[in-house]
């Protein structure tokens, strides 16, 4: 993997998007793209917490569990960073920035369980970024998750409207939407010499 | 076996320290009188229609507490909701009227034709779209049960004549359907309003009579037939001012073209007992013939006639007359 600062950005953002690339984190991608608003909310929702629980789950990685040699521990470990997070995320919010909070809704609770946000977490610590890399790639797959889910949105909101066969109505025309638009971002691969 | 125990230790004292970090954030951002917010969300009914005008029964208690937002905006619940809330609050509360949702066009498929086949979606939006509808009439009802589609309390059907019909029981008066309708034909009244005008057409004479026979033309009838000068015409529609009319129902059967529709499941009939003088005051107010009798003797009511409007009862001058059936309903005379 390349260690230069703009390649892991764009490697994460575009080339192997989380979404359409990778096939992690379909089920928010799927569930939450009905609107442009409930899209871009989620977004923001995953950049906030994914940004942090890249660092928090890399520093216990790193000062924790390699050092202690438990590294077959991660996932258990990951998920609990994770899920706590979410928990001190929606009481914080709730408290001190309530417009935030209700904007987000539902949403917040949901990234508990986002696979997108544990598999980003082991992809860091797979590549074996350093914290500064790990905080660009992170950065880099939310802002890709948000780029698929907002543009897939819009899709969506045509789809609402248009002559669909009954035995396709839902969500049948929307898979193949989303393999259609996965099949654009193949287009992708080796720009900038970057691969899958 | 270190190992085991090893890593039972650190997942062990990482959940310890991440649940104390928890707890101790719970503590330090509890949020004040959610105590209070629960009970008021426990009583409101849940179904977040937005009535009230907030996003939902959740913001709607929020508001209440934080806000002192009036107690009376929630529709669904209406009167006994906002009595609790009073008692939980401690407020004081004004009660609204509770409403109905009503169709306010009469023209289904039968009595509107359609001006050209429309094979497009399946929601009155689409169609209105398409030349507002493919009813001959552009202010009338498209009839593809939007409405029926987002009541949330599953009120509205569509009838076979393509038209919504509302069950009174299950209407709470949330107004959704209002604001949802794109021909704004369906308008909240008041639960107690009896008779109301069910047509939305601003054309007048031939141009309403071409294209639907229930359709109100502006004849001006209703408007000098009612006795309580409730009606006045505005852009070709008779307009009802609710704090003058008392659901009489003179302008229902006066009406040439039943534009009106009178909710009443039934109305009185007069009765003349034999203290009748015969002096033809109530022959004068019927706007029915529905009395006949030569003067100075016993008139008698034509019960085919009489639609119960209740004008002879006032005028009589010896209280004669007695209004008899309608569920029991009976006005004695003195």
């Amino acid at each position: 993997m390349a260690h230069n600062i703009l390649l892991i950005f764009i490697a994460a953002f575009i080339v192997n998007n989380i979404l359409l690339m990778r096939y992690i984190g379909l089920c928010p991608f799927f569930g939450v793209s009905t609107n442009l608003t409930t899209a871009f909310g989620m977004s923001a929702a995953v950049l906030f917490v994914m940004l942090l629980s890249t660092w928090i789950t890399w520093l216990i990685f790193y000062f924790i569990l390699l050092p202690l040699n438990l590294v077959f521990l991660r996932t258990a470990a990951f998920i609990l960073v994770i899920a706590s997070l979410v928990q001190f995320l929606e009481m914080f919010l709730k408290k001190n920035y309530k417009t935030l909070y209700s904007a987000m809704g539902i949403y917040l609770p949901l990234i508990t369980t986002n696979c997108a946000i544990l598999g980003t977490t082991f992809l860091v610590i797979n590549y074996k970024y350093s914290l500064f890399h790990a905080t660009i790639f992170a950065l880099g797959t939310a802002l890709g998750f948000a780029l698929v889910i907002i543009l897939f949105s819009a899709i969506r909101e045509r789809l609402e409207f248009a002559p669909i066969p009954r035995s396709f109505k839902g969500y049948p025309i929307v898979f193949i939407a989303a393999s259609l638009v996965a099949l654009a971002f193949l287009g992708f691969i080796g720009f900038l010499g970057l691969s899958l | 076996m270190i190992e085991l125990i090893k890593s039972i230790l650190i997942l062990g004292s990482l959940g310890l320290i991440l649940g104390l970090v928890l707890v101790f954030i719970y503590k330090k951002f509890a949020l004040t009188g959610s105590e209070m917010e629960n009970k008021i969300k426990a009583i409101l009914p849940g179904s977040n229609c937005g009535a009230c005008g907030y996003a939902g029964c959740a913001i709607y208690a929020e508001k209440i507490i934080n806000e002192n937002v009036s107690l009376n905006k929630c529709l669904p619940g209406g009167k006994e909701v906002s009595e609790k809330l009073a008692q939980i609050t401690g407020r004081e509360v004004q009660l609204t009227e509770p409403q109905i949702a009503v169709l306010i066009c009469r023209g289904g498929k039968d009595e509107c034709r359609e001006l050209f086949i429309y094979d497009g979606g399946t929601d009155c939006r689409q169609a209105y779209i398409m030349h507002g509808g493919n009813k001959s009439c552009v202010f009338g009802c498209v009839g593809l049960g939007h409405c029926a589609k987002v009541c949330p309390f599953h009120a509205i059907t569509m009838g076979s004549n393509h038209l919504p019909i509302i069950n009174e029981k299950k209407c709470t008066g949330c107004g959704i359907c209002v604001k949802e309708c794109p021909k704004n034909v369906l308008r909240l009244i008041p639960r107690t309003k009896l008779v109301y005008l069910a047509c939305v057409s601003k054309d007048r004479g031939k141009a309403v009579k071409d294209v639907c026979t229930v359709g109100c033309f502006a004849c001006n009838i209703c408007i000098r037939a009612c006795p309580y000068q409730a009606l006045t015409m505005v852009n070709n529609l008779p307009v009802m001012d609710f704090t003058k009319c008392t659901d009489c129902g003179i302008c229902v059967h006066r009406c040439p073209t039943d534009s009106y529709v009178d909710r009443a499941k039934a109305r009185p009939y007069a009765m003349i007992s034999p203290a009748c003088t015969g002096c033809g005051e109530c022959v004068k107010v019927c706007q029915f013939k529905a009395i006949e009798g030569m003067p100075n003797s016993r008139h008698k009511v034509l019960t085919g006639k009489c639609v119960g409007c209740g004008e002879c009862f006032k005028v009589c001058p010896v209280r004669a007359i007695t209004m008899v059936g309608a569920l029991g309903y009976q006005v004695k005379t003195a």
